[in-house]
């Protein structure tokens, strides 16, 4: 069963519309995240099965019940928000337990929990200190841990690492998943970080104005996109015009402008329906840059320039030119990035492309 | 030289400023039966003589009874009025809440005027509890400015996060936004205290006969002769109006560091 279900969801504040005909199920005990720009509607989904607004259209289910009319005090959820939102005026215990004052949960257990959530997020001895005492960190995870103390039904975290510095965003993030996967409750997480969904998820939900793009595990997503917006918002895609003569159950035949043949397999290429207008795509770092005079290998070989180069260390972004075509490509350094306005020879595998429909 | 000149300035203003006040003080505490100088030696008699006239202390009980119900009415209403101004989408909200402040923009004396010439038309008489309304009626502007600027400064994740454990709206409330907004809820009861209890304007008009607040009563014993029991009256209700404010405020602040908001 579905820990969550919404249908057709629809939520129009005034005359915009945030959330447009919204449908999807988040599995039990998983890990689900919505991802999107700002503004492409995945807080207020996540705020919508929170119970912190309602619904314009449409139902949502949690454990197979109904919430539309419930208020949230009764749904029995976590929530863990951007800025921690830690009661200022009670002790970090105070805080843990909080909800359970509302839970029938009798004062000895309550204690139990509280030292038990506190351990469980590696903070045992922070009980009896107020909250501003502790670092953005600390705090987030004590907001962690205020959220599961109660055994939420559905846990909802709203871009939850997002305040935090970039070091600690990446400890937090392997932190949060061990111990979502410890205690196993479903859970929601909204970011705007494609690294952080990617890296998190078990279920990636991508979003743009308001419209689901594509639902799916992260590498499905990642390798196969549906959309056009899918295949720029995550990582860096070239995405090029070109047109399908052939297409069976193996392969589809795309006929590239200025590239040639190339023959994606199928599974590649999902929503391609029949011959015609189509878009390849090719991800940045499938895209390699060699040196013009290199032996040839089972890649197609093109011969291009460098027009420009973004130094990053262990790799470098190549902005490159093969005729009239832009093109990007992210490599691994070997030893030297290659130069500026260097003649090189671009390589690319099929099998390493994607197709789309196109949509003009 | 330019400083000297405007440090000179300053203090020549607050000398101007406070001088008559510590005037009243220092004469509380002259012997001579003559409210005025020279003095003739330093004596509390003026105010054991305060705490033996009766219309004075009945003035005094009548204006701390009134002082606290003031209080209490006008930091219940505007802590109820501030939070759905600011919490609650209400409709002409901009308006409400200009008319709520205008109290503080009208001249009192108008205000007063207004308030009575109301009642006559509704033939209501002048009574105690209309007293206490025009006392509400200016000091809840007050109590919602404070109110209103703490409460924008608290995020409602902490409502929505205290909602979402289980906490109903009104358990909400009293967990915590109402322990959030304590330290302006505090200074606004302050507030309304001090100015109702300072009062002597709105009071002339409202007050039913035969009940006098410490200014009016002040008043009217001026009208008879200048007694040194009013600069030793006068003293006690400085050190009240200020002292208090003061000692109010400094709670506060602790209150505040202790929960570091």
């Amino acid at each position: 069963m579905s820990a969550v279900t919404l249908t057709n969801i629809v939520k129009r504040f005034g005359s915009v519309t945030a959330v447009h005909r919204m449908s999807m199920e988040i599995a039990n005990g998983g890990f689900t995240t919505l991802l999107g720009p700002s503004g492409c509607g995945k807080t207020t989904t996540l705020r919508m099965i929170a119970g912190l607004i309602d619904p314009s259209e449409g139902d949502i289910t949690i454990k197979g019940r109904r919430v539309n009319d419930i208020p949230i005090h009764k749904r029995n959820l976590g929530l863990v928000f951007q800025n921690y939102a830690l009661f200022p005026h009670k002790t970090v215990a105070e805080n843990v337990a909080f909800g359970l004052k509302y839970r029938n949960v009798s004062k000895a257990d309550a204690q139990e929990k509280v030292r038990r959530a506190l351990d469980l997020v590696q903070l045992p001895q922070v009980g009896e200190r107020y909250p501003k005492a502790l670092s953005g960190g600390q705090q987030q995870r004590i907001a962690l841990a205020r959220a599961i103390v109660i055994e939420p039904d559905v846990l909802l975290l709203d871009e939850p690492l997002s305040a935090l510095d970039a070091n600690l965003r990446e400890d937090m993030r392997i932190e949060l998943k061990r111990i979502q996967h410890r205690i196993g409750v479903t859970t929601v997480f909204v970011t705007h970080d494609q690294s952080e969904a990617l890296a998190m998820s078990d279920k990636l939900v991508v979003m743009s104005n308001g419209v689901v793009e594509q639902i799916g595990e992260p590498e499905e997503v990642y390798t196969t996109p549906a959309s056009e917006f899918v295949a720029r918002f995550l990582g860096t895609s070239n995405i090029l015009d070109a047109r399908c003569t052939d297409l069976d159950t193996s392969s589809v035949v795309l006929d590239v402008p200025g590239i040639g043949r190339i023959e994606v397999p199928r599974a590649r290429a999902p929503h391609i329906s029949g011959k015609g207008a189509a878009k390849l795509v090719l991800r940045a770092e499938k895209l390699t840059v060699a040196p013009a005079d290199a032996p040839g290998d089972d890649a197609i070989a093109l011969p291009g320039t460098v027009e420009a180069v973004d130094y990053q260390g262990q790799a470098a972004r190549y902005f490159l030119r093969l005729g009239e075509i832009p093109l990007q490509a992210i490599n691994m350094i070997d030893q030297s990035p290659f130069a500026e306005g260097q003649a090189v020879s671009l390589r690319l595998r099929p099998r390493d492309c994607a197709a789309l429909p196109s949509t003009e | 030289m330019g400083w000297q000149v405007i440090r000179g300035w300053a203090l020549a203003v607050y000398l101007f400023m406070f001088l008559p006040v510590a005037v009243v003080v220092l004469l509380s505490f002259n012997a001579s039966q003559f409210g005025s100088f020279p003095m003739t030696g330093l004596s509390f008699r003026w105010f054991v003589e305060l705490a033996h006239n009766d219309a004075i202390l009945r003035a005094f009980r009548t204006s701390i009874v009134l002082g606290l119900l003031t209080a209490v009415v006008s930091t219940t209403l505007g802590v109820l009025a501030s939070l759905a101004l600011v919490r609650y989408w209400v409709p002409g909200r901009n308006l409400i809440s200009t008319l709520l402040i205008a109290p503080i923009l009208v001249p009192e004396v108008v205000l007063a005027v207004a308030l009575l010439l109301f009642l006559n038309a509704l033939s209501i008489n002048k009574s105690f509890l209309l007293l206490l309304m025009g006392h509400v009626i200016f000091t809840l502007p007050f109590v919602i400015l404070v109110v209103q600027a703490r409460l924008v400064g608290i995020r409602r994740d902490y409502e929505e996060a205290s909602l979402s454990l289980g906490a109903s709206p009104i358990q909400t409330f009293l967990q915590v936004t109402l322990p959030l907004l304590a330290p302006a809820v505090f200074a606004g009861m302050l507030f309304a205290f001090t100015i109702s209890f300072d009062d002597i304007t709105g009071t002339l008009f409202w007050k039913p006969g035969g009940v006098e607040t410490v200014p009016t009563q002040i008043f009217a014993m001026l009208r008879n002769s200048i007694s040194p029991e009013i600069n030793a009256l006068g003293t006690v209700m400085i050190f009240l109006t200020v002292g208090l404010p003061l000692v109010g405020l400094a709670i506060a602040r602790r209150l505040a560091m202790q929960r570091g908001s």
